[in-house]
């Protein structure tokens, strides 16, 4: 079966739900693994590579979690086919540029993926949406413990799980979640929040975008230590500071809402206005707009819509995602205007945001927010 | 200003992020940026570039100037200075002393504390229990107690015949 028949249609992916979902879109954990005996994957030979890749998929494929697994070599897969993983989060940009010697194993439900010779032998993890790091550590873990039977790894009494890189050596483990944190932009604190949260040793950078750029308002914060402490304090950790960065954006969305409300439905508003009539706009663009307007869902402005209606265009209207409802290859330019057909499209039945609700139960601070 | 990587483009994208309350700085150039996945959500991270950059100084000074090669698989620091990445597992033990400074400033520890491979830390537990056990019986045959030296010497067969049993597993 093809990768793009195998995974969830993007309604249905945004269709999921989990804990604390209007600021938590999602919880990762990844375990780093390498087989004893042969060298690192950026290091092997294509033998060696190849050889890796033959022990460790039958190993994967035999777990009962991957019953009704997609497996695959990453030669077997068209550059679309790896673009649409990168853009649904499944798989890292390094393992979409691989072929020969490596491999993808997912499951059914989209819960679990192994990424067989990305930088490590093995890279697997486990994924859930909202905030749910200790099921997704438990998830992994046990796959972990099913795989150590049936292969030999590479691992040190004193420095622990052996892996190509020292920075994640130990435990090997990545403990992250995607956040959206609109209103933390909007009233300029994020700045501030992420230099908090980078002392606790913790790593934020938007997940969209060079650099610090951070497109569409989404964050991921992951720790960055592995070694020297025990998985579950790791996810502790992280556990409480992601409880304090959604009490930080729930505060600044009540605040926004109380004395900015203008200036919070003007950019609700333009942002409604331009993606709902726009004929070209690009993938960037997009990203920031639909934040906004996953703000103004969250926030009561767009009464009989849900949030997953928007959720699916930030996910259908990507570069790949667009591309793959057409044969031939569309240039950016196409792009823009297909994507914008789109977004009209869908939001036809939605109607313009409805400020009046929001408005009533702050309507007299907003009198006094215009005699300033 | 030129990139940390290559050395020879002009970097265009600059990074800071605070480790443990010290600032740390990157600058890039656009191709590195890429190749590095600095916009990829699910690889980069920065503390891994500083990382490759800071532990190849280490691992050229432990050396004293002498090339040091992984016998197992050829790698020499000079390698990790490009890729920021070991060989192989046996790396660890070659280089051990040039990535010793590196560890400590990245992690919490330098000693490993989380999960154990099941069988190894049985394997574990059961020698610190071989070690007890064979104090206690030297203990129990200098007090000429007899009865318990006895007792002891069965507990350490039964230990014994356990880690013989998971010796070929592995
Ligand atoms: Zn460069
Ligand atoms: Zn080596």
């Amino acid at each position: 079966m093809n990768i793009q028949e195998f995974i969830s249609s993007a309604a249905e992916s945004s269709k999921r739900s989990g804990p604390h979902d209007r600021i938590v879109l999602s919880s990762r954990v990844r375990l780093a693994r390498n087989l004893r005996s042969l060298p690192f994957p950026g290091w092997a030979k294509k033998p060696d590579r190849v050889k890796a890749l033959e022990t460790i998929r039958p190993a994967v494929e035999s777990l009962p979690q991957m019953k009704q697994a997609y497996s695959e070599s990453m030669d077997n897969l068209t550059a679309l086919d790896k673009q649409i993983l990168v853009e649904r989060h499944l798989i890292s940009r390094e393992h979409a540029a691989k072929n020969a010697g490596s491999g993808l194993v997912l499951n059914k439900e989209e819960s679990l993926c192994v990424m067989i010779n990305e930088e490590d032998h093995l890279r697997m993890q486990a994924l859930r949406p909202g905030l749910q790091l200790k099921e997704a550590w438990q998830a992994i873990d046990q796959v972990d413990s099913a795989l150590e039977k049936k292969l030999d790894y590479a691992f040190s009494l004193q420095l622990g799980y052996l892996t190509a890189c020292p920075t994640n050596l130990g435990t090997g483990i990545r403990v992250s979640a995607m956040l959206h944190l609109p209103a933390l932009v909007l009233r300029e604190q994020i700045n501030q929040i992420v230099q908090a949260v980078n002392k606790l040793g913790l790593a934020v950078r938007g997940l969209y975008g060079e650099g610090t750029e951070a497109l569409g308002n989404v964050f991921q914060v992951s720790n960055q230590m592995t070694l020297g402490e025990v998985e579950t304090d790791i996810v502790e950790r992280l556990n409480k500071v992601l409880a304090q960065l959604i009490e930080h954006e729930e505060n600044a969305r009540a605040s926004l809402t109380e004395k900015k409300s203008k200036v919070l439905f003007n950019h609700i508003g333009r942002a409604y206005g331009i993606l709902a009539n726009a004929h070209s706009i690009s993938s960037k663009e997009t990203m920031n707009l639909l934040s906004l307007m996953r703000l103004g869902v969250d926030l009561g402005l767009f009464p009989g819509t849900e949030r997953s209606v928007v959720d699916e265009l930030f996910i259908s209207t990507q570069p790949a995602h667009l591309q793959k409802s057409f044969s031939e290859k569309l240039s950016a330019e196409e792009r823009d205007l297909l994507r914008s057909d789109m977004l009209r499209e869908r939001l036809k039945t939605v109607s313009r945001p409805d400020t009046t609700h929001v408005a009533a139960a702050t309507g007299e601070k907003l009198d006094k927010e215009n005699e300033e | 200003m030129l990139c940390d990587i290559c050395k020879q483009n002009v970097a265009t994208v600059h990074l800071t992020q605070m480790v443990e309350g010290k600032t740390k700085k990157v600058d890039l150039c656009e191709t590195c940026s890429k190749a590095k996945g600095v916009d990829d959500p699910t690889g980069f991270s920065l503390a891994d570039l500083l990382l490759g950059l800071g532990a190849a100084q280490d691992m050229e000074q432990a050396a004293g100037g002498a090339e040091v090669k992984c016998p197992h698989c050829g790698f020499t620091q000079a390698d990790f200075k490009k890729a920021g990445r070991l060989g192989c597992a046996e790396c660890y033990q070659v280089f051990s002393e040039g990535l010793e400074g590196l560890l400590k400033t990245m992690h919490k520890g330098t000693k490993h504390m989380g999960k154990f491979p099941a069988l190894l830390k049985e394997s574990r537990d059961l020698s610190d229990k071989l070690k007890h056990l064979q104090k206690k019986l030297d203990k129990a045959i200098s007090d000429e107690d007899f009865e318990t030296a006895a007792q002891l010497r069965d507990e350490l067969k039964n230990v014994r015949t356990r880690i013989s049993e998971l010796a070929p597993a592995k």
